[in-house]
């Protein structure tokens, strides 16, 4: 399995490959159906974002809240279709990558190899494994949106599979 | 007449819930480790062999075993000799989910659905009550996650359809589902009733025990063969391809009207954390 440190270069992503088991460590932001309404608006009215999107990798998620003495509480992937309408935009802001589960639209797989990016797909239903690669967390931004927050992840050996690729292919055809 | 205090109700569910939410049913383990011993596709096999290793891991340390814990769906046969004193019925339950989302660290996934605010303590619950003979109640608890719930369906089917359209509504389901419901998923089918009835019955459905069948030979025929043809689908868990994206097909029925044949078909993840107890 591919050993893998975020941010990625475009060398490391050209050599991934749909189909790919990755463990990724370094730092991930998550995001969801509430943060990306308000990240869309953001951007829309030309306003400087809480966070540097450019280089980041968002991951569709929203946790359980941490048991004392853990840095985060249960945390697999979300739906990511349901950031379809959302993804491409970023990419081309300079997003470094998305992760999820599940497959996205033709629209974000051309985005993807656009901006020669790549779309992890986490464990769905993986939670509680993917608290234990999680070793910092962070409220960053939308606080107010409790679970749905941008939390900013420090991660190690956080295990996914290649979904999209840069080179247009997809794990799900 | 028996009396039983609401507050007895409300303990039960508050222990009911704080230990779904941390553990599958016993036959959905078992249903997975089937699954992850059986596929041979590469990457289905090692998230099928993720997914076995989360389960113990969240049981072992009591913590949720998806991060997604629900709405809680709670279904009660009371019998009808059993008087309730008390707080009413829908206020001990919402406190038992209330007290158990915030002792057990569970996320609370429950918003307006207009401004999308979050309730902040994963209540209302979604309370189904029959009334049936005797003086006990049975208690269904479902923390039902989204990601399956979101890829449900109901079919208003023309009689004329019959079973084959019934099974081929349900093999579409999944397959319109595709990925995006965390498969191997478990499939509750509902048939017959009407409009509202068919997707409760696809809910009880899904709380009946997985490797059950349902006991009229042709619903269970309708349940076998609809398992083949999803997991013929090769979608795979998690979509990565293979051989298993069901782990069951469970079906439940209600007689209909001459003109219909309604059927909801309710999909859950792999991540069955049902718990039913009798007070």
């Amino acid at each position: 399995m591919k050993k893998l440190t975020l941010p990625l270069t475009s060398k490391e992503v050209k050599e991934l490959h749909s189909g790919d088991s990755v463990l990724l460590s370094g730092i991930i932001l998550t995001a969801r159906d509430c943060a990306h309404r308000r990240i869309k608006e953001i951007m829309e009215r030309g306003e400087k974002l809480p966070f540097e999107i450019e280089g980041a990798y968002i991951y569709y998620a929203g946790p359980c809240p941490a048991k004392p003495g853990m840095a985060s509480g249960s945390c697999g992937p979300t739906t990511s279709a349901r950031m379809d309408s959302f993804a491409p935009a970023l990419l081309d802001a300079g997003l470094g990558g998305m992760i999820g589960k599940g497959e996205m639209s033709k629209e974000v797989r051309e985005a993807v190899v656009r901006n020669c990016k790549v779309y992890f797909a986490a464990i769905g239903g993986a939670g509680a494994l993917y608290a234990e690669a999680i070793k910092k967390s962070e409220c960053i931004a939308f606080p107010d949106l409790l679970s749905e927050a941008v939390y900013r992840l420090e991660v190690e050996n956080f295990p996914a599979v290649v979904a999209f690729d840069c080179y247009g292919q997809s794990i799900y055809d | 007449m028996r009396k039983i205090d609401t507050k007895e109700i409300e303990e039960l569910i508050y222990k009911m819930a704080l230990d779904a939410g941390v553990s599958l049913t016993d036959s959905c383990k078992k249903a997975l480790y089937a699954a992850r011993d059986g596929e041979t596709e590469g990457a289905a096999k090692f998230a099928l062999g993720a997914l076995c290793d989360n389960f113990e891991l969240a049981e072992s340390k009591k913590m949720p075993v998806c991060q997604d814990t629900g709405m809680a769906v709670v279904m009660m046969e009371i019998g009808q000799e059993v008087f309730l004193e008390g707080a009413p019925l829908a206020e001990a339950v919402n406190s038992a989910v209330r007290r158990a989302y915030a002792d057990g660290y569970f996320r609370k996934s429950v918003c307006d659905p207009i401004t999308r605010k979050n309730t902040g303590d994963n209540t209302p619950a979604v309370i189904h009550t029959d009334i049936v003979t005797g003086d006990k109640i049975n208690i269904t608890y479902i923390p039902k996650g989204f990601g399956s719930e979101n890829m449900s369906r109901v079919y208003m089917l023309k009689p004329a359809q019959g079973v084959e359209g019934i099974v081929d509504a349900i093999v579409e389901t999944v397959k319109i589902a595709g990925s995006r419901p965390c498969p191997p998923v478990i499939v509750g089918v509902g048939i017959g009733g009407s409009f509202d009835t068919c997707t409760l019955l696809a809910k009880r459905a899904l709380a009946r025990d997985l490797g059950t069948r349902n006991q009229r030979d042709d619903v269970a025929d309708i349940e076998k063969r609809a398992l083949d043809k999803i997991n013929a689908l090769g979608i795979g868990c998690q979509g990565f391809h293979g051989k298993i994206t069901a782990l069951g097909v469970n079906c439940e029925w209600a007689p209909t009207h001459i003109a219909g044949l309604p059927v909801a078909i309710n999909i859950q993840c792999h991540c069955m954390r049902c718990r039913k107890e009798v007070l």
